[in-house]
């Protein structure tokens, strides 16, 4: 399926993921995230349980300490 | 004419961008190295009103990034940053709160923002705010800064947005003993979240104006 990850297209050879296995797929190995799909935050406790739909935008931002 | 908030800008007079931000309320989440510089940018431009937030006291280690003075060691940085603010501009008003942020109380305190300003140092509490604004205030702009240890490397430090959400930093350089937290990109960092401030409340008022026409 193709979806947006972080403003880019991308194709995943799978018609059935989680945002989690998502996150696994792509090495995210950072501790702490903010996940949202299509506008609508995806707190941490539901992303191995959302689905992702073909042409979903997916935004994946890493927090990391420093201020 | 495109209106369009990403790629209209008006050109506008400093007496008038004054006349626009006098009205606006920016809240200030951490007082350290993001939180001071930024607050007193928007300062020295104008803005109406600030609502500072931050639990802790300056140290002599915070003097290499945080705008405060030597003197004020032991002081509650909120205070302080409301004291350092009105020797710059006194026509601006700060409310200081000496807390430490949860939830419940982002959502109380900062309810009337116009823009919130993300100036925490520990990624958890960045992630609280931005989980806790994104589900409970998804209205309200939030203007982050994620990575800015270090030093040199200018050309890494970027901006974008996300819906509501806009991103500051490089993304990737984490504090640590060798790494440590400096003015010049912390400054960056907290520059580019107060232009970012600017920016939304500027023209958040363009578009208002069409509208209204």
């Amino acid at each position: 399926m193709n979806i947006i990850l972080n403003n880019n297209p991308e194709t995943i050879e799978t018609d059935r993921i989680t945002l989690q296995e998502l996150i696994d797929h792509k090495n995210y190995t950072f501790k702490l995230l903010i996940t949202k799909i299509n506008g609508q935050l995806v707190k941490r406790e539901d992303r191995k349980t959302i689905q992702i739909k073909d042409g979903d935008n997916i935004a994946v931002i890493h927090l990391i300490s420093g201020g | 004419m495109c209106f369009d908030h990403k790629y209209y800008r008006e050109e506008m007079t400093f007496k008038e961008i004054k006349t626009i931000i006098k009205n606006k309320t920016v809240g200030i989440a951490g007082a350290g190295g993001l939180g001071s510089n930024c607050a007193v940018a928007l300062a020295r431009v104008g803005i109406g009103k600030l609502i500072v937030c931050d639990f802790d006291v300056i140290t002599r280690d915070n003097l290499n990034r945080q705008y405060y003075f030597f003197e004020q060691v032991g002081q509650k940085k909120a205070f302080a940053l409301g004291d350092n603010i009105l020797f710059i501009n006194p026509n601006v008003t700060v409310e200081a709160h000496t807390v430490k942020l949860n939830p419940e109380k982002i959502i109380r305190i900062f309810k009337d923002c116009d823009v919130i300003v993300e100036a925490f140092d520990q990624a958890e509490m960045k992630q609280m705010i931005i989980e806790t604004v994104l589900e409970n205030m998804p209205e309200t702009p939030l203007v982050t800064g994620i990575g800015m240890a270090g030093w040199g490397d200018n050309a890494s430090i970027v901006w974008k947005k996300i819906d509501n959400l806009y991103i500051c930093g490089d993304g990737k350089t984490e504090i640590a003993e060798n790494c440590p937290p400096l003015a010049p990109r912390v400054g960056i960092v907290a520059h580019m979240q107060a232009n970012t401030v600017l920016e939304i409340l500027l023209n958040k008022h363009m578009n208002n104006e069409y509208h209204s026409q």
